[in-house]
């Protein structure tokens, strides 16, 4: 029950008298307040800032500090006040909680300070509204990761961790280089294979220095042996690491599908193709084709750079807007590509022999490269022309920045919404438990309430005061009116008498007596099995 | 809608007293909570119904929260104001037994014409019964609202013409031991 809304408890438990001449049974008796105080102004004086605040509205939350009498214990009998000797600045937002029954996070408060303020006060940080708790898991969060990292590097500088298998040692070392000297050499090694390898590459292709007949020879085929080795070496090396990574990987399968095992695995395969093959005429230009695979190799460096790896990532999160980019473009292209032909049509000797060699004109206009190679001739195609390089300035310039910005925000955005959603399940199930704290309070209650009307209860005060001592006055009153309803709606069924091995509330075998109605905030929920709520059995 | 603007701002203190039954005191506590929940000074249905379903979780209080509505709601202008409260509030606190049962009896008068029909009694048990919900033991019938209306009507109906009269009503109840000790029940909640 909110806090403001305990303040209309008087209005519901009065407005209970309209069911008083349908009722067929007679009320039970209303929980009395003992010592009834008037509501008096308390004082905290909070490290020499008074607070002042009714009585009632501390009590409104008896499981914490304020509201319970647990601040009996700072009550300074010479100046009448409650001391407490904390942050002034942090009262105010708690006092602000009992106030208005929201908890607010202020900005400019130390995360672990404000932390220790609420568990001092004996409040749960859950409890914090939807408007600052955003903010509070993150800075929460951001503090965790640093104390992680703080005693991550401690650790590091003691040595040694808690034994892990082999298998787990590596895998370790290949995903994080920093955990040892062996993994960091190991790290470096790689890359820099890598980078030969790719360089390799490239360089095979120049060509360098002539050979007798004024041929041009590419370096690749000069010194082909030396090239071979180098290759050689760059795939004994990549396979390693990938059988090594295979090896120590906690799930095969999963590593196998993963892209990054996929890129190895394409780098590394046109050597081995290669060997297999002998040099047919026919299937060497398949082989060439091949070769352009070991461009490949290029991506594993993504292990190596974060920034590659977001950028996959974004590139796959922003696919449909890179897809209307590409549909627009070419929606463009077909439509400028027809216009030009047909202008150019008519001209002797043009280029624009046809619509898709028209695309090519096209496509170079559009980005405004404007190589040269096919130029309109009639002045139709030269308006045409013109059109065509002013819109694609437009339609190219116009969804680039819409994109760029779509990046960082669904890459921001995708990580928010998947935090909120485990936070708030992880919230909700934390303040469940918290509440059905006071759920089995008034099951308590009514079990104890039960057994005092099977006693014909004649308004003793020794009872009622066993009963509401674990219950506060407003969940006992509020118990009450719960109580009346019931009485105004149960049948005029009389309950059968109990018959012996059977549970008299549920007609059901002891044994089979449930144990939880959770939906349920009556007394009609389901008794501790063994016991019989009647206390007859 | 105006709704969100809507200010008011009650009568004086000195007059609120003279008019209901509480004390100053009294009155200070009432208008804190009240206003605590409804800063802009009046209860519209929707607010009322809000506020009213918090205590009752298990089931659907909706129509029940109309009815009482209708009852608070004197004037009949949509929303109750602070002034509406404390009237209502009197008479079910501090008013003579015989206030107290002409403001039930017009609870149950829906449409304000000085009978309670069969209908309207079987209105205002089915919403009582809605509060409880479904998770009861034993289950509540399907016609426990009906059988209920029938006893109420046995009970309170003297000359059996089918609706029960304010005079009736107040006869009827008077008889009744359980409903007249009841109905001391909340006097002492503020």
């Amino acid at each position: 029950m909110a806090a403001g809304v305990a303040a209309w408890l008087p209005f519901a438990r009065a407005a209970a008298i309209g069911w008083m001449p349908v009722a067929n049974c007679p009320m039970p008796l209303a929980p009395t307040e003992k010592n009834k105080r008037q509501d008096e102004l308390i004082i905290l004086n909070v490290s020499g800032r008074r607070f002042q605040t009714w009585r009632t509205t501390l009590e409104r939350y008896p499981d914490t500090l304020l509201g319970s009498t647990e601040k009996e214990f700072f009550f300074n009998e010479d100046t009448k006040e409650y001391f407490f000797d904390r942050d002034p600045e942090v009262f105010r937002c708690i006092l602000n909680f009992y106030r208005t029954g929201k908890l607010h996070y202020p900005r400019y408060e130390c995360i672990s300070a404000y932390d220790e303020e609420l568990a001092f006060y004996g409040i749960l940080p859950e409890i914090i509204g939807d408007c600052c708790y955003e903010e509070y898991k993150d800075r929460k969060r951001e503090n965790a990761e640093r104390l992680m990292d703080d005693n991550d590097s401690e650790n590091n500088q003691e040595g040694s961790m808690p034994s892990l298998s082999f298998r787990q040692t590596m895998w370790r070392a290949f995903e994080n280089p920093h955990t040892s000297t062996l993994a960091l050499v190991f790290y470096y090694v790689t890359g820099f294979f890598i980078a030969v390898s790719v360089i390799t590459n490239v360089v095979e292709t120049v060509p360098c220095g002539t050979v007798p007949g004024n041929k041009e020879l590419p370096c690749g085929e000069r010194y082909a042996v030396a090239f071979f080795c180098l290759d050689t070496a760059c795939v004994m090396i990549f396979t390693v690491e990938y059988l090594l990574r295979l090896f120590a990987a906690p799930s095969r399968y999963r590593f196998i599908r993963s892209v990054m095992s996929i890129i190895d695995v394409v780098a590394i395969m046109p050597y081995y193709i290669g060997l297999v093959m002998t040099n047919n005429e026919d299937v060497s230009g398949a082989f060439v084709t091949l070769r352009v695979f070991r461009v490949f190799r290029i991506f594993k460096f993504s292990r190596h750079s974060q920034g590659l790896r977001i950028l996959g990532y974004t590139l796959k999160s922003c696919a449909s807007e890179l897809g209307f980019l590409l549909f627009s473009l070419t929606m463009a292209i077909i439509i400028f590509a027809t216009v030009m032909f047909y202008a150019e049509k008519g001209s002797s000797a043009s280029k624009f022999t046809s619509i898709p060699a028209s695309f090519w004109y096209t496509i170079v206009t559009m980005t405004t490269l404007g190589y040269g190679d096919m130029v309109p001739k009639t002045i139709a195609g030269k308006i045409f022309g013109s059109i065509c390089s002013l819109s694609g300035v437009l339609v190219i310039a116009l969804p680039v920045p819409v994109i760029v910005s779509n990046f960082s925000r669904i890459y921001h955005q995708n990580q928010r919404a998947d935090k909120r959603r485990a936070q708030k399940k992880a919230r909700l199930a934390r303040i469940r438990v918290a509440k059905t704290g006071s759920s089995n309070a008034y099951l308590h209650s009514k079990r104890n309430g039960l057994l005092n009307e099977a006693l014909e209860l004649t308004g003793s005060t020794e009872e009622e005061q066993h009963m509401t001592k674990g219950t506060s006055l407003i969940e006992s009153q509020h118990h009450h009116l719960l109580h009346c309803l019931e009485k105004t709606t149960v049948s005029t069924n009389t309950i059968p008498p109990p018959r012996p091995g059977l549970c008299a509330w549920h007609g059901l075998p002891m044994d089979k007596v449930p144990t939880e109605c959770s939906e349920v905030a009556l007394g009609q929920a389901h008794p501790v099995p063994g016991v019989c709520q009647r206390g007859w059995f | 809608m105006e709704m969100a603007t809507v200010r008011h701002r009650p009568e004086a203190l000195e007059l609120l007293e003279a008019q209901s039954k509480f004390t100053k005191k009294e009155l200070q506590i009432l208008y804190r909570g009240f206003k605590n929940e409804c800063p802009s000074g009046v209860v519209n249905e929707e607010t009322f119904k809000e506020i009213y379903s918090q205590f009752f979780p298990q089931g659907d209080s909706t129509t029940y929260a109309h009815f009482l509505f209708n009852a608070f709601d004197t004037d009949h202008n949509g929303s109750v104001s602070f002034e509406d409260f404390v009237m209502g509030l009197s008479i079910l606190l501090r008013g003579t037994v015989q206030e107290k049962l002409n403001w039930a009896f017009n609870l149950y008068d829906i449409n304000k014409d000085g009978y309670i029909t069969k209908e309207e009694m079987l209105d205002i048990m089915k919403a009582i019964y809605d509060m409880m919900g479904k998770c009861t033991y034993p289950v509540l019938k399907e016609d426990a609202p009906r059988q209920h209306v029938e006893t109420f009507f046995q009970k309170m109906d003297k000359n059996k013409d089918g609706v029960v009269t304010i005079d009736e009503f107040i006869e009827s109840c008077q008889k009744d031991e359980n409903i007249m000790r009841s109905m001391q029940l909340f006097e002492n909640v503020i």
